[in-house]
């Protein structure tokens, strides 16, 4: 069947009078590769017209969009869940890129490390009583027993963990009190953000996986605030809105990439031309010049190459599971679940499953932007951008398909970006001749930078609308 | 045994800091949440936009009060905004049912999943949160005016001769107030009117409320004004409550959902039920009880810390907590919602 746009409940509860139904045409096998042709050739424009750098910087946030389209394509393409809670994965990810990278505070770990552990095992009772009470008793006594285990574990863990928590913090505020992370090359984050996110998304999937769709989505949507106010606010963790910066990198440094002798030779190689053109007096002030812009470009040109291979590998495992039978027992849940339930399929099971697999690939994604970042600022979390941006790009690229995903990522990250310059351009048009001492002038000053999230809505409502499987359809095979 | 001073010096004080400040807001988030549910209870999707919707007609309140300010018209005691309200829920009211016509109409005459509803609002949420930032900008803004408080700490404390004052500003008791009318014209119009039985019909059984021929269409359409009107109306009262700012308004979606839901989505009864329970239970789980507690135990017990259960950061979180505890224990809500 097709991707869970309109199409699908037309057919399932269509009226005789209602209607006909969208017509599924038949699509070009050239409209993927001419569509990433076409993404290709405006970056290409950006590089020129505007400068290399912005491109680049686009590509490498258009990349890390990708793959969290791709996370989001999982749940909601292959099995129709609403995930509104992306965001919270994102930043978990983006914890893990603290938590592995940043060396350890060892003064923290010290001074509140025990209380820290003690407070840990506590949790874990509290948790192993609960799961031990749920096991043996039933009915409205197991809740009480619960409640009470609750009531009573909160005063228990309270003054050992806030404890834990002042003395942590005290140690040296402006510049750590949080416990730091285990110094380890922050690639590996990559993988533990998938985990974390992974953890969290069974834990949601558990409480909310059973609601329809559209509470599914508020629940998801409330739990991912929760987190990010963990985040934000539990400062012994990874400082919350206090930021964590200067995180390691898995590329060099500029400064270090200016001073190699066969980066400066490259250089000179890669501009012996115009090196010659110019006078001996200004080919080393020239070439200092091209070192200092070619080691910018070198530095996001690694980790375009870093994103591209995770891009890749995740890519193949998506489309090799969409084309399996798991792959193809997904759709039928999503396209029937009372059939596929009858068919013996295990719907809560596959929805967890999946969940947690969509989660996972979006956390990897989060703990890269993070390393792209160089720092984590958990202040600069909001669900339009976190959230429902992802979907936008999900639906705009054509749910249900991989390619699709992809492209969404890299076409609404591109508008994204590239919707403020416009507004900025609009706004200059508009405001030519005027007097700049008005306030209507000053005003529409301001107007450059909400114009992004008008065209974003315009473009999710105009795809919705007349092309509801996006640029890159589903492809439907029969057989 | 404290004396009897010591109990209504703490019987003041929360008034002062709970009651009275969770009694405003869970007017606010009912208003809010009312709207929500009469959207998913008529056209069956639950819609993210209303938190713009909220922050649009607050916009428009706040343009009408800049011009009968202008034009040197004032509400006398009261804030001008109130008076504003009438052409903003106009306003407000046309822009809704353009929405509609020009969005969510051709999905529900395709008879698309409601899911596909929900993210056409999402659209909409970020095309009206651009609208609304294009006219306001960003930042905070108070647009409050007249009396600012109907009793004031001070004068309470010389009256009653107690330790603490307590402060009503003018603007909660008014939050309050035009709560209560809005919310018992709405249930006398959903009772005793032609067209509020017409929209109880329909959601309660769509198909036979057309064949007992009412308008599907006109009931979509007032559906869409009594929202326009309610999130007006709710976002407008926050405003002169506490400040206007766009954003805001939009986490302002989460409790107001998590009302909706507690009560039982698609009940009216149940969102303002909802919107009092989860007010109450996020000013109560983040206040600090410390004082309270120093009036009503002896010295030698006072306690040691602020006795607060969350920090006020996880406001948010608290409306949230009692979702998710409803959903699991009790999905359809406390008023078994989904028929209005």
């Amino acid at each position: 069947m097709s991707a869970p746009a309109i199409d699908e409940t037309a057919q399932a509860e269509r009226s005789p009078a209602a209607p006909p139904a969208i017509v599924q045409k038949k699509d070009s096998a050239w409209r993927a590769p001419l569509a990433f042709l076409a993404m290709g050739a405006a970056l290409a424009a950006v590089g020129m017209f505007q400068s290399w750098s912005v491109a680049l910087a686009i590509l490498n946030m258009s990349l890390i969009s990708a793959v969290m389209a791709m996370g989001l394509n999982l749940q909601w393409g292959y099995a129709g869940l609403f995930n509104a809670g992306v965001m919270a994965f994102t930043a978990l990810g983006g914890l893990a890129a603290v938590v592995v990278s940043h060396p350890p505070v060892m003064e923290a770990l010290t001074a509140g490390g025990r209380s820290l552990a003690l407070s840990a095992v506590i949790t874990i009772g509290i948790v192993a009583t609960i799961i031990f009470l749920t096991s043996i008793l039933k009915g409205r006594v197991r809740g009480f027993a619960i409640f009470v285990v609750v009531v009573a574990g909160y005063f228990l863990l309270r003054p050992v963990f806030s404890d834990a928590v002042t003395t942590i913090e005290s140690v040296n505020p402006a510049r750590t009190g949080f416990i730091g992370g285990l110094g380890l090359p922050i690639t590996l984050s990559w993988l533990v953000g998938g985990i974390f996110a992974a953890a969290v998304a069974w834990l949601i999937g558990k409480v909310a996986l059973g609601l329809r769709s559209d509470y599914l989505a508020i629940a998801t949507l409330g739990i991912s605030e929760i987190v990010i106010a963990i985040i934000k606010n539990e400062d012994w963790l990874a400082r919350g809105v206090k930021n964590v910066t200067g995180l390691p990198r898995p590329v060099p440094y500029e400064i270090n990439l200016q001073q190699e002798q066969w980066f400066v030779d490259l250089v000179s190689r890669f501009h012996a031309a115009q090196l010659e053109s110019v006078g001996e007096g200004t080919r080393e002030l020239l070439l200092r010049q091209l070192v200092i812009e070619g080691a910018s470009a070198f530095v996001k040109i690694a980790y375009a190459g870093l994103f591209t291979v995770v891009l890749l590998i995740i890519l193949a495992l998506c489309v090799r599971a969409l084309n399996s039978p798991w792959g193809r027992m997904m759709r039928a849940i999503r396209d029937n679940e009372e059939a596929a339930a009858a068919m013996g399929k295990n719907i809560t099971k596959r929805h967890l499953q999946v969940f947690v697999l969509g989660s996972a690939i979006i956390g990897i994604a989060g703990a890269m932007m993070t390393t792209l970042d160089g720092q984590f600022t958990p202040g600069t979390y909001n669900p339009l951008r976190f959230t429902f941006l992802i979907w936008v790009m999900v639906i705009v690229g054509g749910s249900g398909n991989n390619l699709g995903a992809v492209l969404g990522g890299f076409l609404i990250w591109f508008i994204w970006v590239e919707a403020e310059p416009a507004g900025q351009w609009i706004v200059a048009q508009i405001s030519a001749n005027m007097d700049p001492n008005t306030p209507l002038y000053r005003h529409l000053q301001d107007i450059a930078a909400p114009f992004r999230l008008f065209v974003m809505g315009l473009v999710l409502l105009i795809v919705m609308r007349f092309s509801p499987r996006g640029i890159l359809p589903e492809k439907v095979r029969h057989t | 045994m404290p004396e009897a001073t010591e109990i209504l010096n703490a019987l003041v004080l929360m008034t002062n800091f709970v009651f009275v400040p969770a009694l405003a807001y869970g007017s606010q988030l009912a208003l809010g949440a009312l709207g929500v549910t009469l959207v998913f209870g008529i056209l069956r999707f639950a819609n993210f936009a209303h938190g713009d919707l909220m922050a649009f007609g607050t916009t428009i309140t706040i343009l009408f009060t800049w011009l009968l300010q202008a034009s040197g018209i004032t509400f006398g005691p009261l804030p001008t905004a109130l008076l504003a309200l009438v052409p903003a829920i106009a306003a407000t009211a046309i822009i809704a049912i353009l929405i509609d016509k020009s969005v969510f109409a051709f999905y529900r005459k395709h008879r698309a999943a409601p899911v596909v509803l929900v993210i056409a609002s999402v659209g909409v949420m970020f095309m009206l949160s651009a609208i609304v930032r294009f006219i306001m900008g960003t930042d905070d803004r108070r647009f409050t005016d007249g009396e600012r408080f109907l009793v004031r700490a001070p004068e309470f404390k010389r009256w009653s001769g107690l330790d603490e004052g307590l402060a009503i500003q003018t603007t909660q008791a008014i939050t309050v107030i035009v709560a209560l009318v809005v919310v018992v014209a709405l249930f006398i119009f959903l009772n005793r009117t032609r067209t509020g039985k017409a929209m109880r019909a329909y959601s309660d059984n769509e198909d036979l409320a057309l064949l007992s021929g009412i308008n599907p269409d006109r009931v979509v359409m007032v559906t869409w004004i009594i929202a326009a009107a309610l999130a007006t109306i709710a976002g407008a009262l926050y405003g002169l409550d506490k400040s206007f700012k766009p954003f805001t308004y939009f986490q302002l979606l989460l409790p107001i959902f998590a009302a909706a839901i507690v009560g039982g989505i698609g009940q009216p009864v149940g969102a303002v039920v909802g919107g009092y329970i989860v007010a109450f239970s996020e000013v109560m789980l983040t206040y600090a009880y410390k004082k309270f507690a120093m009036y009503l135990m002896p010295d030698e017990l006072a306690p040691q810390g602020l006795l607060q259960f969350l920090s006020t950061d996880y406001k948010f979180a608290v409306s949230f907590i009692i979702l998710v505890v409803v959903l699991l224990i009790r999905p359809t809500g406390l008023f078994r919602g989904k028929v209005l």
